[in-house]
């Protein structure tokens, strides 16, 4: 993306988040407040989340490859169920990914 | 104020606290990828000022950093904000503010600020959470990704530093305290079987909408959830 463009999308995102945030400050409570809206969200966040921790750890352009991330990710599982702070679990992902291509693999 | 404050009150604040310099914390991890995502600086400083959603923030420079499309990265970005008009639908009535404040703190509503304030008992202790919380975060993230950004444009090569697979920890640890329930799971599992089958045949960042696609549709069409745990069992 040319700089022009990368400044539109943030600028562009940023009005939208700030629109949504502002919008539920002023719709009347009820409008949000019905079951479904709320599972529906729920259920977007996680769908979208998750998508993204695919895509960040098995695509390399357009193929599904399995390199060093699949083990960084799967240490990364492992300090969460520890109970690890987020912090601690980005940086142990990212050493574990970096530990093995130093070793010469992925 | 010459008032000691009342002891739920100054819990609150300590809570607020914690939560800011612990979430705070992690916005060098989103400084440090939005470069390496190949965001500027300056870019990068303005969505932690501006559009202030981590996960957000996360998506849009995840996607940028697959090669999809702006129109891509923003929805991405901003449907996964959604749930951020749901946290102010909630958190507005407990604050009652007007005007420009209420701007100030539909910018700071988000996950930390909503989880503090609602865990709060008195009207007094729910702002006093909601405030330090927001703004604390709001603070210490804007600081804390400029700190990252510049350590990251001196990095060098970020495969070499592991910073790919830290983007993909960074969304797992996100998501990983909404994966309790039974039909989060489930989408879940969908999201990974969508996003493998579509990688390799669509554009970089409709995966993505379309796992959130399918979510919708769950979501939309599904049967009434169980009631929460506070119902008895004969009400079920």
């Amino acid at each position: 993306m040319t700089t022009t463009v990368l400044w539109s999308t943030v600028l562009l995102a940023s009005v939208a988040s700030f629109g949504l945030k502002l919008a539920g400050h002023l719709v009347p409570e009820h409008w949000l407040a019905t079951a479904r809206v709320q599972r529906t969200s729920t259920l977007v966040t996680v769908a979208l989340l998750v998508s993204l921790v695919v895509v960040q750890t098995f695509a390399a352009g357009s193929s599904v490859v399995v390199d060093a991330r699949v083990p960084a990710l799967a240490v990364a599982a492992v300090a969460l169920a520890l109970r690890a702070p987020f912090i601690v679990v980005v940086v142990l992902a990212a050493a574990a990914a970096a530990g093995l291509r130093a070793l010469g693999w992925g | 104020m010459s008032r000691p404050l009342a002891p739920e009150v100054s819990a609150a604040v300590r809570q607020g606290a914690g939560v800011a310099v612990a979430t705070g914390l992690y916005g060098i991890s989103f400084g440090a990828l939005a470069v390496v995502a190949g965001l500027s600086v300056a870019q990068t400083a303005a969505l932690s000022l501006l559009l202030f959603s981590g996960g957000s923030q996360f998506a849009l420079i995840g996607v940028v950093a697959a090669g999809g499309s702006p129109l891509a990265a923003v929805a991405t970005s901003t449907l996964l904000g959604a749930r951020n008009m749901l946290y102010g639908a909630v958190v507005s009535p407990l604050l009652s503010l007007h005007g420009w404040r209420r701007a100030v703190a539909a910018q700071v509503t988000i996950d930390e600020s909503t989880a503090v304030a609602v865990g709060q008992r008195t009207p007094a202790a729910v702002r006093a959470g909601f405030w330090t919380a927001g703004v604390g975060v709001f603070v210490l993230w804007n600081a804390f990704t400029l700190v990252g950004a510049l350590a990251g444009d001196a990095l060098g090569d970020p495969r070499a530093w592991g910073l790919d697979a830290a983007a993909g920890a960074a969304f797992l640890a996100l998501v990983w305290p909404r994966l309790a329930e039974r039909r989060a799971q489930a989408v879940a599992g969908l999201a990974v079987v969508v996003t493998l089958a579509l990688v390799p045949v669509a554009p970089a960042g409709i995966p993505v909408l379309a796992a959130a696609g399918v979510a919708i549709v769950v979501g939309a069409t599904a049967p009434a959830a169980p009631p929460p745990a506070t119902g008895t069992e004969a009400d079920r």
